[in-house]
């Protein structure tokens, strides 16, 4: 039916200034201002007053203190800053407490600079409307008609649309419609007053405006963003649809979802830049960095690139350092193989997800995540030789009757995987290379490099058949989250599912583990409390220190090297590392700028981007906006993009 | 729904067949047409299909359908008990594709009788489950006829029908909209408001209202509207049902937010609109003076369709129709005023424009705006309610209506506009302007309002223009206006007394008034004018009315031709039989007091003329009448008649001693004595001055 597809846009509310900031109404306002750059006016300026005008209750409420005889005597004060650009709808409200003897009031815009001995509204670059004629003044000492007279107990609005440059004003909440047109920037809220007796409030937005300014706010929103997608694009041929596809495309390939990759590639008719394998293969080392496991990924980074860490020292040292706050923390294989089974691997962390769109996505994974090595009562658990297959599917559980409830050991799954695969695949497979992984990574050097160069020649082995691997992935994924729904790992990311397979399996028994046992210990030692940890990691400390002043030596100073050593030495002179000043650093989220930085060095010595072009849109979105702040170009203040693209779902 | 392939592909051929003289277009029409009287189901099945593909999307290829008469015999196949439901599926696709062609091509099927069809087909499957393609594709195609506005409504809903279309609108939401606009169309009468509340409908529109889907949402606010509208009872109901927790009033400000889209803006804004003039929200509500008004206010911005404009002008006019206090807020909400001036000239922007597609306004206003070049005069007709909505009684307001540039020029020009609407709305825009004292004598007079006023008066048959144009002149005649003479001249006393004469309560009101204000201090001339037309006759009729407006409007034309000494002596020298009858006619009926008292003061006038007093001081009955008022528990029937014992009895005049005596002997002198002891000063005062006239 055709209705469905106009279904809903309109009904969807979106969200009006994304996520609240504390509890500043008027920061909640205008949530696209920069207060740092442009702050926004909040109260009366005491010094940018005329001296018969007298300021009160936290120079939010204006008296007159003059004679009053004639217009000689009129008096205006500004608010303390001009009205941002992005802040795009800016609005005040003024009460009349008192109409005071004659009620001669102003209340408007002005420059700075402007007369303040004047009425707003009188002289060059100020405006306003008058209480006693219901006049308003644009620049000059004769008003127009423009609306009615207002006096004590009205509420008076001041509204000023940044896009077009109009001013408006309300009266006890009703519109009265535009007054000024084509206003200069840099406008301060001002108000002036002539006889005395003459006393008024603003409301800068710290309490509920009369007049409903959110309505019109989100009016504008939507204008905004019904002009950014009307926008034409000249699109001969479909390039413009190529492009996008290009952009979405390669950004699945740079965070290395593969699956996801190819089955776009597919339905947008595209090829790779980049080959399937070199995919996996950086999918691999970010899985890695992410967990932590930084002595791994260096030697596998050695052996699939070679001469790419020894051509970049300071990567190589940024990842020598991440090494070490790892092995603080006690993740890294290094530590870990210590205090645990030998032939036992490493807790998965995290799943990668790409940095620059972490809205709340790039969560630790589960509590507990930053984990401490599992106290003694563990490590007698007994290890599992593990097997596992690329091939594996969750319909040989299914119908071998088990379910969910009693989850299958790994062992058992392994087994009965390859021999599936041995019954259904010809001989040649079976010959014990390709599709079976010998995966637990021992903590010696020599074996994790078998363990590499057998998932590289793996994953050539899967290219002929990858639409098979991608569907049996999905079910495996499937599998996993009801087996682990009791954990309360919801990690289950596109990534996750996409070129993990193979060691989730693995992972998620272990993670089981891992994490009963965390839970059981009270808190984290360092290097998981092991002495022997311990002293590797100092051993370590010094290769790295060593490293660092051969860096010196041959490159120059480095503040940043030098401020990274600084900052992973400096955990050391604490008792609990994680509680100190400096523990930040052991957060899994700091592995990401690592873990990307590894990536766009991968990629830029394949001659490939270093950020994925959407990123850089994106970004570069971000910074032309702020560009449209500081130009005043009130627009930017209903083009956020993250609103955009969340209203987009 | 249409499908989508096959439209393209008919499309095609259809530019083919333009190409092809005509005949060889009848002969490739016939060749499916023939089959479709088969009876073998299968060839008529695929007879059907092809029709459809011929119809989809050719309005000219619908005309030749419905002109060959095949009409009938789709309705024959859909009546038919034994044929399959495939088949009637089919053939209701292609009546409503039939049905969204030209409004005639609607009408033509209606007359052919569509719908009662349709109506039995529902019936017949109302067991059945309501997503059945089969009920879906009729729905869609009660829904394009209804669209087309041009099916008159069932007089009274059956109730099952009703209860089973209501069912319908439920889910899912294809259906949803055909029910809700069926609904929408077809709900004119008071009555059929009525029954469609009794089954559930009020429900149905709170359910439709909280759809997710816009399509949904929108006809289902003009359902709202077209129920709700001038009905008080079912505007109560509605305003306080409620779905998922919120109020109607409260969702319809929902859907009246700045960022939905405008039509539905609109729909929201008049259904409020209704619900305030049927009492179910007061003027002071929020959500009437502020969201309702300034959403309306805002819909007549420059910047809107032409028949958004139109349509929001017309809503926030009779929105603002009578409260002052909407009035004073419009009036100063966003330079209204000024926009409406807009309106008058804007006379320009539909010159080149084509038809437009896809105005979805609400049914009161359907296929309105199908005509361009009948768009100025929409706006001006629009933008004169407004005005006259807001002059209606603040007069600040009025004097900025009347500076408005240009504005009484296109009044004066309006009243002689060749549309009647035009010209109505131009009438009523004059008539709230006449109730100014400053303007009847300025404005008016400079721009000699009278002349088009008169010719309308008279040249016009429509009722509700005379009503509003006599209202109009009843203002023009007050005593202060300059312009009297000149209506007189018009020939306005024949025209008026014309006018007691209709069958129409309100005109014999408006008649009779303006003769009372055009007989107030009047010349001779003009009195016996109006007695002459009017006639004793038409006096005793008016006099029995049962309006009783025009009873007291009648009586006060009397009092106001019976004063001043000499004009009572002429009149009562010439009628003072029969207006002697009128009276003891009135004060012997069963009347209410404020009539009775009307009546005596006329006798008092009587009794102020020089030889008119002996017409009462002749006539027994009368004098005893009057005593008699003196005594009765009513202190303003007493002041009356005591008045009018001391007009004839009043010292200085000739024969009074003689008045006296025979008052003194019936015991008036004494009744005045008595009545010296009451507590009230007016009649105290008057009972006074009767007494010192005794000698």
């Amino acid at each position: 039916m055709k209705m469905a597809t106009s279904s809903g846009r309109c009904s969807v509310e979106p969200p009006l200034f994304g996520p609240h900031t504390g509890h500043d109404p008027i920061k909640a306002l205008y949530p696209m201002v920069n207060e740092e750059e442009t702050p926004l006016p909040r109260c009366w300026s005491s010094k940018d007053k005329y001296s018969f005008i007298g300021l009160t209750q936290n120079n939010l409420r204006v008296h007159y203190k003059g004679h009053g005889k004639n217009h000689k005597d009129a008096a205006s004060v500004r608010a303390t800053n001009p009205i941002p650009a992005a802040c795009g709808l800016y609005y005040y409200e003024v009460k009349i407490v008192s109409k005071g003897r004659d009620g001669y009031m102003g209340i408007g815009l002005s420059s700075q600079g402007v007369n303040m001995n004047r009425l707003p509204g009188w002289d060059k670059n100020s405006f306003g409307y008058h209480g006693d004629d219901g006049h308003s003044f644009c620049s000059s000492g004769s008003g127009h008609p423009y609306g009615p007279t207002f006096t004590t107990g009205d509420v008076i609005g001041c509204g000023i649309n940044l896009i077009d440059n109009v001013c408006f004003y309300t009266k006890n909440g009703h519109y009265l419609g535009v007054a000024f047109t084509d206003l200069p920037p840099q406008l301060y809220p001002t108000v002036g007053l002539q006889t005395p007796g003459e006393v008024v409030d603003a409301n800068f937005g710290q309490a509920p405006f009369v007049f409903d300014i959110g309505e019109m706010m989100r009016e504008s929103q939507c204008r905004v963003r019904t002009t950014i997608q009307n926008f034409p694009v000249p699109d001969t041929y479909g390039q413009w649809q190529t492009m996008l596809h290009r952009m979405v495309s390669t950004y699945l390939v740079h965070h290395g979802y593969c699956a996801t990759a190819e089955a776009f590639a597919r339905s947008t008719s595209q090829d790779f830049d980049e080959e399937l394998t070199s995919i996996k293969n950086r999918q691999k080392i970010q899985k890695l960095v992410l967990g932590g496991r930084l002595g791994e990924a260096i030697e596998t980074v050695q052996q699939l690139y070679p001469g790419l860490l020894e051509n970049n020292h300071n990567l190589l040292f940024m990842l020598k350092v991440r090494q070490f706050i790892e092995m603080v923390n006690g993740t890294d294989t290094e530590v870990r193989g210590v205090s645990r089974s030998p032939s036992r691997p490493p807790t998965h962390e995290s799943s990668p997800s790409p940095p620059c769109w972490s809205n709340g996505r790039t969560t630790d994974p589960v509590p507990g995540t930053s984990s401490t090595p599992p106290s003694s009562s563990t490590t007698s658990t007994p290890v599992i030789q593990q097997h596992t297959s690329v091939i594996q599917s969750t319909k040989n559980v299914i119908s071998s009757g088990q379910t969910s409830a009693s989850p299958v050991t790994t062992e058992e799954l392994n087994q009965r995987n390859a021999q599936d695969l041995r019954a259904s695949s010809p001989p040649s497979a079976t010959n014990g290379t390709t599709p079976v992984i010998h995966l637990p990574v021992p903590s010696g050097s020599s074996s994790s490099s078998s363990s590499s160069s057998s998932t590289s020649s793996n994953s050539s082995s899967n290219m002929h058949d990858s639409d098979t691997e991608m569907e049996c992935m999905e079910a495996n994924s499937h599998h996993l989250q009801e087996t682990n729904n009791s954990l309360g790992d919801t990690s289950h990311s596109n990534g996750f599912s996409n070129g993990f397979s193979k060691d989730i399996d693995i992972q998620d028994d272990e993670n089981e583990e891992a994490m009963e046992v965390e839970n059981s210990v009270g808190s984290r030692k360092m290097c998981g409390g092991n002495p022997d940890a311990i002293g590797r990691m100092l051993a370590f400390g010094k290769e790295v220190q060593h490293m660092s002043q051969v860096l010196r030596r041959e490159l120059g100073k480095n503040d940043h090297n030098k401020k990274i050593l600084q900052d992973a030495f400096s955990l050391l002179a604490y008792n609990d590392p994680w509680n100190s000043p400096v523990g930040w650093q052991l957060d899994p989220l700091q592995r990401e700028p690592v873990c990307q930085s590894l990536n766009s060095a991968i990629l830029e010595s394949h001659h490939l981007p270093r950020r994925p072009p959407l990123e850089i849109c994106v970004a570069h979105t971000k910074q032309l906006i702020s560009l449209m702040s500081r130009s005043g170009i009130g627009s930017c203040a209903f083009a956020s993009v993250d609103s955009l693209l969340g209203s987009q779902q | 729904v249409e499908p989508h392939g096959p439209v393209c592909k008919l499309l095609h051929l259809h530019l083919i067949m333009e190409v092809l003289p005509t005949y060889m277009d009848v002969e490739h029409s016939r060749a499916y047409i023939d089959q479709l009287y088969s009876n073998d189901s299968h060839k008529c099945f695929q007879a059907v299909s092809e029709l459809k593909f011929a119809v989809i999307g050719s309005v000219r290829e619908k005309g030749t359908i419905i002109e060959q008469g095949v009409v009938v015999r789709l309705l024959q196949i859909l009546r038919s008990s034994e044929l399959d439901i495939l088949l009637k599926t089919e053939v209701v696709t292609v009546l409503n594709s039939l049905a969204k062609g030209l409004p005639e091509h609607a009408s033509s099927l209606v007359q052919a009788g569509l719908l009662p069809a349709l109506w039995e087909q529902i019936e017949t499957c109302a067991g059945g489950s309501g997503t059945s393609a089969y009920t879906q594709m009729i729905l869609c195609c009660l829904r394009s006829v209804y669209r087309q506005g041009c099916a008159p409504p069932p007089p009274s809903w059956d109730h099952k029908l009703l209860t089973t279309l209501i069912q319908h609108g439920y889910h899912p939401p294809s259906n949803q909209e055909c029910v809700a606009n069926i609904l929408a169309h077809a709900c004119k009468t008071c009555e059929q408001q009525q029954q469609l509340v009794d089954a559930g409908g009020a429900d149905l529109v709170a359910c439709m209202l909280c759809s997710p889907v816009s399509r949904v949402q929108l006809p289902a606010l003009h359902c709202l509207a077209a129920m709700c509208y001038k009905n008080e009872r079912v505007s109560s109901i509605l305003a306080t049902k409620s779905y998922g927790g919120k109020a109607v009033p409260d969702l319809l400000v929902g859907l009246m937010a700045r960022d939905r889209p405008r039509d539905m803006q609109l729909a929201a804004a008049t259904s409020l609109t209704f619900l305030h003039r049927a009492g179910a929200l007061s003027a002071d509500d929020p959500k009437i003076i502020f969201k309702t008004l300034q959403c309306l206010v805002r819909m007549c911005r420059r910047d809107r369709e032409v028949w958004e404009r139109v349509e929001a002008a017309n809503t926030l006019a009779y929105l603002t129709e009578v409260s002052t206090e909407l009035q004073r807020t419009a009036a100063m909400t966003d330079h209204l005023i000024h926009t409406m001036n807009d309106y008058l000239k804007d006379t320009t922007s539909s010159a080149g424009a084509s038809a437009p597609q896809g105005i979805c306004g609400s049914p009161i206003s359907c296929r309105q705006y199908d005509n361009p070049s009948t768009w100025p005069e929409l706006m001006l007709e629009a933008a004169l309610k407004v005005y006259a909505s807001l002059g209606a009684n603040d007069e600040d307001i009025r004097q900025r209506v009347i500076k408005t540039d240009g504005l009484m020029n296109t009044i004066v020009t309006s009243l002689s506009a060749a549309c009647p609407a035009v010209q109505l709305a131009a009438v009523r825009c004059l008539h709230s302007l006449s109730r100014s004292v400053h303007t009847l004598r300025t404005t008016f007079q400079d721009h000699m309002v009278w002349r088009p006023l008169m010719t309308v008066l008279k040249t016009s048959s429509s009722e509700e223009l005379v009503t509003v144009a006599s209202s109009t002149l009843c203002n023009l005649l007050l005593e202060f206006s300059p312009s009297k003479e000149h209506i007189l001249d018009q020939g306005a006393v024949e025209f008026l007394c014309g006018l007691t004469r209709r069958p129409h309560p309100g005109l014999r009101l408006n008649a009779v008034w303006a003769l009372m204000n055009m007989a107030f201090q009047a010349e001779h001339r003009v009195k016996v004018s109006i007695l002459h037309h009017l006639g004793t006759d038409q006096i005793f009729r008016l006099l029995s009315d049962t309006d009783v407006h025009i009873l007291m409007k009648t009586l006060g034309l009397l009092r106001n031709l019976l004063s001043t000494k000499g004009h009572i002596d002429q009149i009562m020298q010439c009628h003072g039989k029969e207006i002697m009858q009128a009276i003891i006619l009135i004060l012997e009926g069963e009347h209410s007091a404020e009539v009775k008292e009307q009546a005596l003061c006329i006798l008092a006038n009587i009794a102020d003329g020089d030889m008119a007093k002996n017409a009462i001081m002749s006539n027994e009955d009368v004098l005893k009448k009057l005593m008699n008022y003196m005594v009765i528990p009513n202190v303003k029937l007493q002041i009356a008649a005591t008045f009018c014992i001391s007009n004839l009895i009043w010292n200085v005049e000739e024969g009074a001693a003689e008045r006296q005596n025979k008052l003194r002997d019936m015991g008036v002198y004494k009744l005045l004595q008595n009545l010296m002891t009451t507590t009230d000063t007016a009649l105290f005062d008057k009972v006074k001055t009767a007494l010192q006239q005794f000698h």
